[in-house]
């Protein structure tokens, strides 16, 4: 009923003529999304961009974020004009509460049809205005069974016989989770002393870990140059299927549930070549061919039959009832608290607060060699001529 | 002719001021306000916190410079000396790996100095034991001065190669040594080129955040880092970025004030480089 | 010093800054089914052909040489005629203009970065206009290009004689065409230099790019995402192709710059 409304309204505020319009199939959608989450061609996988130019003749520029934050910074503060973008929930529901989406004609998107019933209404949209779910999936620990013989905990983080072999999440929100999940808080407080707790354990953290990085992580895991590695479990499919060394475990302390949905953000210029695209995605036989590469687990059970059966069952990529049991879903933190999140951050990644007096001390050290060269070239001067 | 030809300028000013004036306004606008626009001390105030990382950069840019000086100033003198065919080509040689894309070249680097890279390989077959290079501060300063030493061979290459050779010869008339000849002359009369040197590679060296992202493995914050955080990394806050800017261009300011005291010279151009 | 140990001492110096070359361009001949960095197993030209199918590199290709070519034509133009301009001022006027012309090649590139992208979309926002993109990229480009278009020309003006232009215009010269005639060609060397270092300059800029360039994606802006991600042994086929042209572009550069006097290296800073 709210959806037949919106259709409505928006065909009153669309120019006469305008209406249900077509899509023009000359122009050329920006998309923007994870790095390594669309199947490309490789491997024998569908080129799904071209697929999607083949049947509609819209062009796709593809580029690709790595963090949910740095998303969220682009679209803000770099001026573009993104037609269809991939956040995760928590981000979703930010976009959404700071004006920045574009509410969907889910008329154009009749493939919604397919999603399944426990993505319908979710948190983080609960209006069903803004997003389509594209997938979902948990965070575990990838590790290097040469070296490492098993992982249940997130403290084999922690562990220093793994130290310079560890890789860590490149974002706030991924890194603080594991510490707070080893806490045992809940991920989405407010309480300033929890952060605060969490990041002290990530600065102990620090010490040991190789590097703070995002897809860099495949590279650095399958040429054994680290061991261990938090990260979305639906790069299974990269990372242990290519590699014999490499498995995957779910800590039992728990672990972030994650839906990345697709939006339109208010600075589209092809909305309707967009929701087109975001349509092409939910169709079933697309979105299995696609996930099939991918890894992640698709909201569709109707695209699972698409799906390679050892795909299909395997817990790394549609994981059972229990783990999904532990799982925590991130939503959007207030104000005052992302601040503090990402001053801590900030902190962890150059290992603690500084002090404002040495920075000012460096300044005025600066200004001192300065003034007293100038001093001593006028005194010598002076004695030259003297 | 002359009111005429000055204003040939007239676009090159306005190009400058809507281009480098105008984002310089910018910067100072949003490093003194905050979100809504009203005026605040907080982000200059709160710039204080990340002193760590700029003392990091500043540490880890002057190792860079002076590596890059010690390293290039024999290198210049070398190819100063050489019979004037060889010396174009070498300095071509010098600037040929930084006309490559600046990107791959540090990548390159990647390749080189993992633990399974093929430094350490090498080191595995003579049977050495493995060195851990990647993502260390030491990484980070030989990514420096891997891209940015070119910048201190050039400048010191022209000027030596300027120096007159009579005054040399004078000063072994004289009956100095070769050794103090060097000290009391080559070195003195080559100063604007270590001057020049020194700050083309301080200056980028201190800001980036390529160099550190690539070889320090996120873990050596510097201050460039910090910026991009700000504007198109995880913790988006234009204002605060602008404050770190503005904080940084003070500082980079004040260094090229002491660098210019050191560089007598008229300002007239010599060559591209002039400060 | 002695000769012998000069020359190691060259040798070393240019091992340590063509090593890294040489290992990606051996490598982007490795035959390899994963993306193995470090070990060679057999020649192949596989990368190659990946890369020249790849359409989002040849995209990324073709707006970098169109923002290249935009750039240093428009800073060759305005800076030549600013040149001519601030050579013709007094002393004051002149120290200003030099010192604005100075400005950005000192400021840390990532400084410049982002107070453009600060304006473009401070723009966007007043102006309203699309977003950033092609546009806002190349002029970046220009405002960063033109300082060494400057540098490069007055030096040549100010070698000129004067009385040369002045003599044209007594023998019935129109200004115009005593420019043309007389002028022009004595700093044509200069121009020259500093268009193809503006062309150069803009087709190696990543800094100034990644914070202006919108959703437009040019060669080192993808070379970068390439660099963040799972990285393929196209990236090494890039390289090579990249560094063979940059060769022959040098080699045109020096031989028609041999006899032009010396040359100021490729100043300012990146990353």
């Amino acid at each position: 009923m709210k959806r037949i409304f919106a259709l409505l309204l928006a065909m009153l505020l669309l120019a006469p003529g305008a209406a249900a319009a077509e899509y023009d199939p000359d122009v050329t959608i920006n998309v923007y999304s994870w790095g390594e989450y669309i199947a490309n061609g490789t491997d024998g996988s569908m080129d799904i961009n071209a697929e999607f130019t083949r049947r509609t003749g819209i062009k796709v520029n593809y580029t690709t974020f790595d963090s949910n934050e740095s998303l969220y910074s682009k679209l803000v503060g770099g001026g573009a004009d993104y037609d269809v973008i991939v956040p995760s929930d928590y981000m979703v529901s930010r976009l959404i509460d700071e004006g920045l989406l574009l509410p969907l004609d889910y008329e154009n998107i009749p493939n919604y049809q397919y999603i399944d019933e426990q993505f319908r209404s979710p948190g983080y949209d609960p209006e069903e205005k803004y997003s389509v779910p594209y997938t979902w999936g948990v965070v575990g620990v990838f590790y290097n069974t040469r070296y490492i013989d098993e992982v249940t905990s997130w403290e084999s983080l922690w562990n220093d016989e793994y130290a310079g072999k560890i890789l860590m999440f490149d974002n706030p929100r991924d890194s603080f989770a594991i510490a707070q999940f080893l806490l045992g808080q809940d991920v989405n407080t407010t309480d300033p002393e929890e952060w605060r707790a969490a990041a002290d354990l990530l600065k102990a953290q620090k010490p040991l870990v190789q590097a703070y990085v995002m897809d860099q992580i495949f590279d650095k895991m399958e040429s054994g140059e680290a061991w261990i590695a938090p990260y979305y479990a639906g790069d299974a499919a990269i990372l242990v299927d290519n590699s014999e060394d490499i498995d995957f475990a779910v800590p039992k302390e728990g672990t972030n549930f994650f839906v990345d949905a697709m939006c339109v953000p208010k600075t589209a210029s092809h909305k309707r070549e967009a929701e087109e695209y975001i349509n092409f995605l939910c169709e079933p036989e697309i979105s299995g061919a696609n996930m099939d590469y991918v890894g992640y687990s698709t909201p569709e059970t109707a695209a699972r039959e698409y799906l390679d059966p050892e795909v299909a069952e395997s817990p790394l990529h549609y994981p059972d009832a229990e783990t999904i049991a532990r799982t925590q879903i991130f939503v959007n933190l207030p104000g005052e608290t992302s601040k503090q999140v990402d001053q801590l951050w900030a902190e962890v990644k150059m290992g603690g607060p500084g002090e404002s007096a040495v920075l000012v001390a460096i300044i005025l050290g600066f200004l001192g060699v300065y003034i007293a060269i100038i001093v001593y070239k006028r005194r010598k001067r002076k004695r030259e001529l003297a | 002719m002359k009111t005429n030809s000055r204003l040939l300028s007239a676009p090159y000013t306005v190009w400058m001021t809507i281009f480098i004036v105008l984002p310089m306004v910018l910067v100072a606008y949003f490093a003194f306000t905050d979100k809504q626009g009203s005026f605040t001390l907080e982000n200059i105030l709160s710039v204080g916190q990340y002193s760590n990382v700029f003392l990091r950069s500043i540490w880890l840019g002057a190792v860079a410079t002076a590596i890059c000086l010690v390293l290039g100033y024999p290198l210049a003198y070398i190819i100063a000396k050489l019979p004037a065919k060889r010396q174009s080509v070498m300095v071509m040689l010098v600037m040929l790996p930084m006309w490559m894309n600046f990107l791959l070249r540090t990548y390159a680097w990647m390749t080189l100095l993992e633990d399974n890279g093929l430094i350490n390989a090498a080191l595995n077959a003579v049977g050495l034991p493995k060195v851990h290079m990647i993502n260390t501060a030491g990484a980070v300063v030989l990514g420096m001065v891997y891209n940015y030493i070119p910048y201190m061979v050039l400048p010191l290459y022209s000027v030596l190669t300027k120096i007159d050779q009579s005054v040399i010869e004078a000063a072994e008339d004289l009956g100095a040594s070769d050794s103090k000849v060097f000290l009391k002359v080559v070195v003195p009369m080559s100063m604007p080129g270590v001057i020049s040197g020194v700050t083309m590679v301080f200056v980028p060296a201190v800001s980036t955040f390529i160099i550190s992202k690539m070889l320090g493995g996120g873990g050596n914050l510097l201050i460039g880092d910090l910026i991009d955080m700000q504007f198109l990394g995880s913790a988006y806050n234009p204002n605060l970025g602008s404050a770190i800017s503005l904080v940084l261009m003070v500082m980079i300011l004040i260094c090229m004030g002491i660098m210019n005291q050191f560089d007598d010279g008229e300002d007239n151009g010599k060559g591209g480089i002039m400060l | 010093m002695s000769r012998t140990v000069g020359r190691l001492y060259t040798f070393l110096i240019f091992l340590f800054l063509y090593a890294p070359i040489l290992v990606l361009i051996v490598f982007s001949f490795n035959d390899t089914e994963t993306a193995s960095r470090t070990v060679f197993s057999g020649f192949s030209l596989k990368w190659y052909e990946k890369l020249f199918e790849d359409r989002l590199i040849l995209e990324a290709l073709r707006n970098t040489l169109i923002i290249a070519v935009a750039a240093a034509a428009a800073s060759t133009v305005l800076g030549t005629m600013a040149a001519i301009g601030i050579n013709s001022m007094k002393r004051l006027p002149k120290r200003i203009m030099m010192n604005i012309t100075n400005f950005p090649m000192v400021n840390p590139e990532i400084v410049t970065g982002v107070s453009m992208m600060l304006l473009f979309v401070f723009a966007v926002g007043v102006f309203g206009g699309r977003s950033l993109g092609m546009g806002s990229i190349i002029a970046a480009h220009i405002t960063f290009c033109l300082p060494y278009v400057i540098l490069q020309v007055l030096p040549k003006l100010r070698q000129m004689d004067p009385a040369l232009y002045e003599a044209a215009q007594d023998l019935g010269c129109p200004p115009v065409k005593a420019f043309f005639k007389v002028v022009l060609p004595e700093i044509m060397p200069g121009i020259v230099t500093g268009m193809i270092m503006a062309f150069t300059l803009s087709i190696d800029d990543f800094v100034i790019s990644y914070f202006t360039s919108g959703t437009t994606q040019t060669l080192p802006i993808y070379i970068y995402s390439m660099t963040r991600k799972r990285v393929s042994p196209e990236i090494n086929a890039l390289s090579t192709v990249m560094f063979a042209a940059v060769m022959v572009l040098l080699i045109i550069v020096n031989v028609r710059s041999s006899n032009s006097g010396e040359r100021a290296g490729k100043g300012g800073g990146q990353g």
